[in-house]
């Protein structure tokens, strides 16, 4: 917690800055970080929980009913913590950024109102889920758990929707400064959502899935081989293994969108300063007077990693002026951590699936299993890395190259007062849960309780 | 168009206001129940009544602040910066009602569940009275149109506010209890459902004096308010609300809980509607009107599909759920909020 609230303060913008703006920020990072692991859950969880429930359909096991029945659970409480804190970031929108509001919401809002509408459609079945244990039939419900599952997927749609608008804004003009000719739908469409989207989605599978792994490869590593925490290893980190290779490739076709369309981002991302033909790509050090120094630089990488041509011209800082770039240190060194991290876990996934594939066997080397413990956080802070290189690497822009986010900050004060509230009461909803599932975790498996 | 949008924001307030009202209204019971083993039959009533149902609920919430900001940003963007210091408030209490109340759920000492719910229903208070004074600083004509243009303090600490905010306090309560009222009979505990009875017939009657006290607080503090709500449409919505007010406490006195349910619902929806049809054609008062607040024709369009869609697969979903919940296939087994944590005797 106490390196997120850090994480959260480092997204201050040194041009340009006015305080109540820094806030702000700092304010909507700090909400952010708190909701996106959640979603991350509201995204895989429930498939992990109906396929365990599938396996229990198919062989009338009551191990694989006992821990679909206990992960449901667990989803419910994470559910109402999501519903709860996206609940803060709604009121955020209009608490901190009205000037963004007033002016836009009518280009990008449908995102929303369909995000609200899979929302609803989520709450309904979860709980028809949760409490309908036993109480409905086998088959139905298996199929209430289904609308769970893909309204977990529509409402991330939506939110990235939103957010591949603000890096790619389109469907609108301007008139002196007022959105004129809205497009809703062309606004949704826009270039970003699908890389983002996909990106955004296997990183759920990951951190959901090494979360959960993490908890059961403990038992692993005490010496527990029971059914109930084979399955309840094996299941997650299969669907977190398969996705960790697939997330390297999805993340170069991320990258290489960006280079096309926000060329100073990927310039922040990797420390560029000049605009050269066949540039080299740094790994480490910091960037300073405008380069990157005590790094270890590779020839000719970046344009081959950025347009898969060892020779093509990348786009640096230099290009536009200096109060319309965002902080380099800052996006580089959460690009370099996303990356470093996510190419780990992909190595980690192959290591599962060729034991897997080739031996038919999960992986014998204790050493495996205290990884998966460690994936887990290490997933989690490689999901909040990449959101500050999405977020804090638009800067200044709010609406890449039409809004500042100085324009959109609300000219209320006090600021800092609910800055503070905010502060405390997110560590303390942080401890309770964390106390929650510890107590979960440690009541017995419900096997043969009807 | 702006009107059929303006029409899914009072349908979300209204369905708001009876169903997120209600799992507040249940938290002000909860707070004051009494002691932990007085009022622990009380309390188990509650946790298991709201918790199928009290996610659902809250998303009406979302809907309203998504179809504003969507179809009327400008409104959005000045209710949000100028009625700030409630607003947050409110946020505040949602964080510490929704999860202290998931939390309860799985707390394994009285003590533990005596912190969480009382931080649960503390905040059931707080919510709705916040929320309720926002309205009243709206209705009032307090909000000014752009970036924190109205007053953040007097803007929702004044009379209409205040008794709107009571009024919010004070319905949710008298749902709560004939909802439970009629919840407790299900589980076959006629006592306790006798209990939430005492309790719906005093709140009901107590809403009612509030209501009818504070068209005077209207007719001094917001007369255009006050003027909408005693002619035309406003007036004829007031009338099917207190018809409907009575009519609820008659079948509450009479036991008959699950048509006390919907005329109950009727009461609220009416007066939510009342208020839309007085405040006409304005979304600001006393100047923004609904065209001139709205985004554009496209925009507007494309919200109404959305939303169309959406309440198209809405309907049903909801249906499924309040017919599990009311045939009682979703009740867990009934204990008092005490009992787990007694020795097995």
């Amino acid at each position: 917690m106490a390196g997120l609230l850090l994480l959260a303060q480092t997204v201050a913008d040194p041009i340009g800055a006015q305080p109540d703006m820094v806030e702000a920020r700092q304010m909507q990072a700090l909400s952010l970080a708190v909701h996106i692991p959640i979603v991350c859950f509201g995204i895989a969880f429930p498939a992990m929980f109906l396929f365990v429930e599938g396996l229990y359909l198919r062989t009338g096991d009551a191990t694989f009913k006992a821990l679909a029945k206990r992960w449901s659970k667990v989803a419910l409480i994470i559910f109402a913590v999501g519903v709860v804190t996206g609940t803060i970031l709604s009121f955020e929108f209009g608490l901190l950024w009205p000037a963004f509001m007033s002016r836009f919401g009518e280009v990008f809002g449908i995102g929303f109102a369909l995000e609200g509408i899979s929302f609803f459609v989520e709450a309904i079945f979860i709980a028809i889920y949760v409490y309908g244990w036993d109480r409905l039939s086998r088959r139905g419900h298996f199929l209430t758990g289904i609308p769970v599952v893909v309204s977990g997927f529509a409402g991330s749609f939506n939110v990235i929707a939103v957010n591949g608008w603000m890096n790619d804004p389109t469907g609108f003009k301007l008139a002196n400064g007022q959105v004129v000719d809205p497009q809703p739908w062309t606004a949704l469409l826009n270039s970003n959502l699908w890389h983002e989207l996909i990106h955004m989605y296997l990183a759920g599978y990951l951190v959901a899935g090494f979360v959960v792994a993490g908890v059961y490869a403990r038992s692993w590593l005490r010496g527990e081989r029971s059914l109930y925490v084979r399955t309840a290893l094996v299941v997650p980190l299969a669907f977190a293994c398969l996705a960790a290779p697939v997330q390297v490739i999805v993340g170069d076709w991320a990258g290489r969108e960006v280079a096309e369309r926000q060329p100073v981002k990927l310039a922040a991302m990797e420390g560029l300063q000049r605009t050269q033909e066949g540039a080299p790509f740094t790994f480490g050090g910091f960037y300073r007077d405008g380069e990157v120094r005590w790094g270890i630089e590779v020839p000719r990488l970046l344009s081959l990693l950025a347009r898969h041509d060892p020779n093509a011209k990348v786009i640096g800082l230099e290009s536009v002026p200096e109060q319309d770039r965002p902080p380099v240190n800052i996006v580089r060194f959460a690009f370099q951590t996303m990356v470093g991290i996510g190419t780990g876990l992909a190595l980690l996934g192959v290591w599962f699936v060729l034991a897997v594939w080739r031996r038919g066997r999960l992986p014998a080397s204790p050493w495996f299993y205290r990884l998966v413990v460690v994936a887990g956080p290490l997933s989690f802070v490689a999901l909040i890395a990449g959101w500050i290189v999405t977020e804090v690497g638009r800067q200044p822009w709010i609406v890449y190259k039409v809004m500042r986010t100085t324009q959109a900050v609300t000219a209320a004060n006090g600021l800092e007062v609910g800055y503070v509230a905010l502060i405390l009461v997110y560590v303390s909803l942080g401890y309770a849960v964390w106390w929650l599932l510890r107590r979960l975790s440690r009541r017995p498996e419900e096997v043969g309780s009807g | 168009m702006a009107d059929v949008c303006a029409a899914f924001i009072i349908l979300g307030i209204a369905a708001y206001a009876v169903l997120g009202s209600a799992d507040f209204g249940a938290g002000f019971w909860d707070l004051t129940a009494g002691g932990a083993s007085r009022g622990a039959r009380v309390r188990g009533m509650i946790q298991r009544s709201m918790a199928p149902v009290w996610e659902a609920n809250h998303v009406w919430l979302i809907f309203v602040l998504v179809i504003t900001w969507t179809a009327f940003p400008k409104v959005f963007g000045s209710i949000f910066s100028t009625l700030y210091v409630p607003l947050f408030l409110a946020a505040l209490g949602i964080i510490f009602r929704g999860s202290a109340f998931a939390l309860r759920g799985q707390a394994a000492t009285i003590n533990e569940a005596r912190v969480l719910g009382a931080l649960f229903a503390t905040a059931s208070v707080l919510i709705p009275f916040a929320f309720g004074a926002v309205l009243g600083g709206i209705a009032s004509g307090r909000v000014g149109v752009g970036n924190a243009v109205g007053d953040p303090w007097s803007s929702w600490l004044n009379p209409t506010s205040a008794l709107i905010g009571v009024i919010a306090v004070l319905t949710g309560a008298y749902l709560a209890a004939v909802y439970l009222a009629g919840d407790s009979l299900r589980a076959e505990l006629p006592d306790l459902a006798e209990a939430f009875r005492r309790r719906a017939l005093l709140s009901g009657a107590l809403s009612g004096v509030v209501a009818i006290g504070g068209l005077l607080v209207l007719r001094s503090d917001a007369r255009a308010l006050f003027d909408g709500l005693t002619s035309g449409g406003g007036l004829a919505m007031v009338l099917v609300s207190a018809v409907a007010g009575v009519l609820t406490l008659a079948l509450v006195w009479t036991r008959r809980y699950a048509a006390a349910r919907f005329v109950s619902a009727v009461a609220v929806v009416a007066i939510v509607v009342g208020w839309a049809l007085a405040q006409r054609p304005y979304i600001l008062p006393p100047s923004l009107t609904l065209e001139h607040g709205a985004a554009s024709d496209a925009t507007l369009q494309a919200t109404i599909i959305v939303v169309v869609i959406g309440l198209a697969i809405l309907g049903p979903s909801l249906w499924f759920l309040y017919r599990l919940v009311l045939t009682g296939k979703l009740d867990s087994t009934y204990e008092p909020l005490d009992q787990r944590f007694k020795p097995v005797e």
